[in-house]
């Protein structure tokens, strides 16, 4: 257990009567990719809504490293003790430039007379630096996040995210919306940055988490439905019938479209 | 690049430098009346500042900064009433039937004491007030409510109150400060100067804290306060600070404001007043620290010109102004600026690619 990340025990997330999660025991280890897949309303959002205190889990605890329990934490102090996220729709700040973006973002003492305060180091410029080089947006630095095109929406976000230096990367649809070439530089990105976390994501584009998955949580009505690599996933009769089964049906109908 | 951003840097700093000394210098070629007018958009422009830190930059509306300028204001025309009276009780306590200086009015003997509260006393109704609606995450058109119904609640107060504050008539009929007379155009001029300055010192410290990391976070608030949290930011405790700072502005901007009108009362710090600073914020483009400083000044100057020449349908005028402006500049003057140089910049731009077209 201890070796755990993150443990979520017996987490319920009652919507005034809708379960979104029910009594849901879930773990992350570090060092890993690890894909929460499942049908639409299974409740993979709120799970991440709910470690990152956006939604507040009505009952179970929620523990870092087997302890601190983070379920009566509010969302910066969460953010502190070393948990980002990326939301499904990019929400980077457009009226700052690439550079104000991640500046604000990087990890550093965040109260408000400490910011006040703040000025450039050079280690925070070179690790800046070197995040625009990684999502490859040196040129456009200085350029408003808004006028960025959508896949480097995505990047930026995902580098603002990084630079917090999180221990837990928790990861919304990175790639909704990206072309071939852009999903296969963020798998890239994915892998490269769970070398040294761990890294949770909710995606439902099925090629995506073969290629990238460590392990896969198959979620359904609130709960794991199975948990395993992504070959037992595909296997596992329960899976095809709640979602790979269905997933299948509808891409078959699409292509005969 | 490099130098194209030190030129911009040295050309803003030339710019300010000559509207310093156009402003410092302005005793000597307007008249004292004139004067005295622009003395007071100045003070009005402080507060505009401040407000512009609140909305502009942070995104928090407040309907209701005229309750902070009244009590910077009340704060230095209490002194200024017991100067007045040497000790004696101020007029209307005595039409109220009052025998003695009412505990709430002594520590305003002392002037030092009354400056210092009309810094702190807004300041501090403004952090009482912004912790407890800001930390329940209050925000958007429900602070601006709240905001409208504190002067509200504040001015029916400031005129029940007839026998502690002069009641709908407010404080007049100044003489001295710290012994000197008020009405003279010396002393007129010296608060002119002093209005300046502060005005510059307001100025520059707020340019200061907006231009770096710290403008970028409130900016970052204004666009996306939750988000902001899920960067480990407590956007309610900057959205206090913010709020409890441009209530001092405000208190500041009230003194000086007495001091060159020699009159306050209810009906200067009620909300109409409160919407109109708004507007010289809204008309002058938020989101800079100059845009307020001109708004304020230009409606204030266009409010007396309209007055003087038309003076039954001014208000008329006035009102025609604001559609305007909402209407064809909804980022205020500093916008059509800034609309103005991005056009210029991305005809250049333009130009340089079609160069490099033709190279191909």
């Amino acid at each position: 257990m201890s070796e755990n990340m993150l443990t979520l025990q017996k987490v319920t997330v009652d919507f005034s009567g809708f379960k979104a999660i029910n009594e849901l025991d879930f773990q992350v280890a570090p060092n890993n990719v690890h894909f929460v897949i499942g049908p639409n309303g299974a409740g993979k959002t709120t799970l991440l809504d709910c470690i990152c205190g956006k939604s507040r889990a009505t009952s179970g605890a929620i523990l870092l490293h087997g302890k601190k329990d983070l379920t009566k934490r509010s969302e910066e102090k969460i953010v502190h003790q070393g948990i980002a996220r990326k939301f499904q729709a990019p929400s980077i700040f457009h009226k700052l430039t690439v550079m104000e973006n991640l500046e604000i973002a990087m990890k550093q003492k965040k109260r408000l007379f400490a910011m006040m305060k703040a000025k450039w180091t050079k280690t925070e410029k070179q690790s800046i630096h070197d995040m625009l080089d990684l999502i490859d947006l040196i040129e456009e630095k200085d350029e408003l996040a808004g006028t960025l095109a959508h896949g480097q929406k995505q990047w930026l976000e995902i580098a603002m995210v990084l630079v917090q230096e999180p221990d837990i990367v928790l990861l919304d649809e990175p790639i909704a919306g990206m072309s071939k070439k852009e999903r296969d530089k963020t798998g890239e990105l994915i892998t490269k940055i769970a070398e040294d976390r761990a890294v949770l994501i909710v995606e439902h584009d099925m090629d995506f988490v073969k290629s990238y998955a460590d392990i896969v949580t198959v979620m359904h009505e609130g709960q794991v439905l199975f948990e395993g690599s992504m070959d037992e996933v595909q296997n596992d009769p329960k899976v095809r019938e709640v979602y790979l089964g269905r997933k299948v049906e509808e891409d078959a109908d699409n292509t005969g479209a | 690049m490099q130098s194209t951003i030190i030129q911009k840097l040295l050309g803003h700093r030339i710019i300010f430098s000559i509207l310093f000394i156009l402003l410092l210098t302005a005793p000597l070629y307007l008249s004292d009346f004139r004067l005295n007018l622009l003395g007071k958009f100045l003070a009005f422009a402080i507060l505009a500042i401040g407000l512009d830190l609140l909305w502009g930059y942070t995104g928090v509306l407040s309907l209701g900064h005229g309750i902070f300028f009244g009590l910077g204001a009340y704060c230095m025309a209490m002194y200024l009433k017991l100067e007045a009276n040497a000790g004696g009780l101020p007029d209307f306590m005595t039409w109220s039937g009052m025998s003695e200086l009412p505990l709430i009015w002594l520590p305003f003997q002392y002037p030092i004491v009354a400056i210092i509260l009309g810094v702190l006393f807004p300041a501090f109704l403004a952090f009482v007030l912004g912790s407890l609606t800001f930390r329940n995450r209050i925000s958007g058109v429900y602070f601006t409510i709240l905001s409208q119904a504190l002067v509200l609640v504040l001015v029916t107060l400031f005129v029940g109150a007839q026998n502690l504050t002069g009641g709908t008539s407010g404080l007049t009929n100044f003489e001295t400060l710290f012994g000197i007379p008020m009405n003279e155009a010396s002393t007129q001029t010296m608060f002119y100067i002093i209005t300046v300055v502060v005005l510059a010192a307001i100025f520059l410290g707020c340019r200061r804290l907006v231009n770096g990391r710290f403008g970028n976070v409130l900016i970052g608030i204004r666009d996306g306060e939750n988000r902001m949290r899920f960067l480990g930011y407590n956007p309610s405790a900057y959205k206090t600070f913010i709020y409890t700072l441009s209530a001092a502005i405000a208190g500041m901007a009230g003194m000086l404001f007495v001091l060159q009108v020699g009159i306050i009362s209810p009906t200067m710090i009620g909300i109409i007043p409160s919407i109109e600073m708004v507007l010289w914020v809204a008309l002058g483009g938020r989101g800079t620290i100059i845009g307020p400083v001109i708004g304020a000044v230009l409606v204030n100057a266009a409010k007396t010109g309209f007055s003087e020449s038309y003076p039954d349908i001014w208000t008329y005028f006035l009102g025609l102004l604001f559609v305007l402006v909402v209407v064809f500049l909804p980022k205020g003057l500093t916008g059509l600026f800034e609309t103005w140089k991005a056009r210029r910049k991305s005809q250049n731009v333009g130009k340089h690619v079609d160069v490099a077209k033709s190279y191909r």
